[in-house]
């Protein structure tokens, strides 16, 4: 009883100290200074067409380089403690329909995903989305399947190999643009407002974080689901 | 968008007094996202301005005036990044979950005495 007062007291308070933040708040009007300057320089300087994209990839480079480590660190604690494969459990195996349907959506959701993580500088989308997309369509492959088994050295490859690739263009702005160019995606031309090969290296430091992102969780989900 | 502000942080207080209260460890997982999606509906309501399209300069934006007619585009990206994140610490703690039921057979947070004082 005297738990169920404190927890109230406690979700009271957090009440209190919402509401003036709730009551002061007021909507703005205009883009403040920063983020002007990033919608002027996704427009004017980088060719990029979707600002969030332009933000998360070249303004905020060096958190989103963060946030993939942070995945990657998350993906090796999943694979350390669910290291040990129990010995599978012999099942039916599923029908001959489930599977060659599974596999048939497989190949559309594969390409939907590489479609929205190189679309990610013109379209609503980019490389986390597309490869969590990705890592459905390898789920669809475990949840109709059970006796499925991955080839772990392909998505170990995949993952080290766009990781290290990440870095590797990140470095090619301080060494061909200068100093305080780490991530700058115009060591590649720029191209044309609104088309595919815009945006410099924007599209592909997308699709390696797309690809990062789909092998680190279809690593997760093959973890878990062999539990 | 004051209605998705109010959401936002009643979902927040909703996601606490489920963690606080549930002794089912999944069922403080699932608190913990219900704080989650809270937080990101606060954020993104932020950045939003009224009459103002998503910030993707399309054809059906002017190129000329895109900062005045677009959302902030930051929290958005903040956003983004918040969902994945959180994705990764969730099935970080299921992990856990997992070897925990594995060892003790259970799932109840009181048979976990080992850090109470």
């Amino acid at each position: 009883m005297i738990k169920r007062i404190f927890i109230l007291l406690a979700i009271l308070g957090l009440i209190l100290m919402f509401l003036p933040f709730l009551r002061d708040f007021e909507f703005h009007q205009e883009l403040g200074e920063l983020s002007s300057q990033y919608v002027e320089g996704s427009v004017n300087d980088l060719n990029s067409q979707n600002v969030v994209t332009a933000v998360i990839v070249t303004y905020r480079g060096l958190d989103t380089l963060g946030e993939v480590t942070v995945l990657f660190l998350a993906t090796a604690g999943v694979g350390f403690l669910l290291r040990k494969k129990k010995t599978s459990l012999k099942s039916r195996g599923s029908s001959e329909l489930l599977q060659t349907g599974s596999q048939f959506l497989f190949v559309l959701i594969i390409l939907t995903g590489i479609y929205i993580f190189t679309h990610g500088h013109l379209t609503p989308g980019g490389g986390f989305q597309g490869g969590v997309l990705i890592t459905t369509a390898f789920l669809l492959l475990i949840l109709a399947d059970t006796n499925l088994k991955f080839n772990h050295k392909i998505l170990l490859f995949v993952e080290s190999i766009s990781g290290a690739f990440y870095v590797i263009i990140g470095l090619f702005g301080v060494l061909l643009i200068g100093m305080n160019s780490f991530l700058d995606p115009a060591i590649l031309p720029l191209g044309n407002f609104g088309k595919l090969l815009s945006a410099g290296a924007i599209p592909l430091i997308y699709s390696l974080i797309g690809l990062k992102v789909g092998s680190e969780l279809t690593t997760i989900i093959d973890k878990m689901g062999g539990e | 968008m004051i209605f998705a502000l109010i959401l936002g942080f009643l979902l927040l207080i909703i996601g606490i007094y489920g963690m606080l209260t549930q002794k089912n460890l999944i069922k403080i997982i699932i608190g913990f996202s219900i704080v989650d999606t809270g937080t990101h509906i606060i954020i993104v309501s932020i950045g939003y301005i009224r009459g103002k399209t998503a910030p993707i300069i399309d054809s059906g934006v002017d190129l000329k005036n895109a900062v005045n007619a677009v959302v902030d585009p930051i929290p958005s990206a903040l956003v983004l990044t918040a969902i994945v994140i959180g994705l990764a610490v969730t099935a970080l703690m299921l992990s856990f979950v997992i070897k925990l039921y594995q060892k003790n057979k259970s799932l109840s947070i009181d048979d976990y005495q080992e850090l109470k004082w």
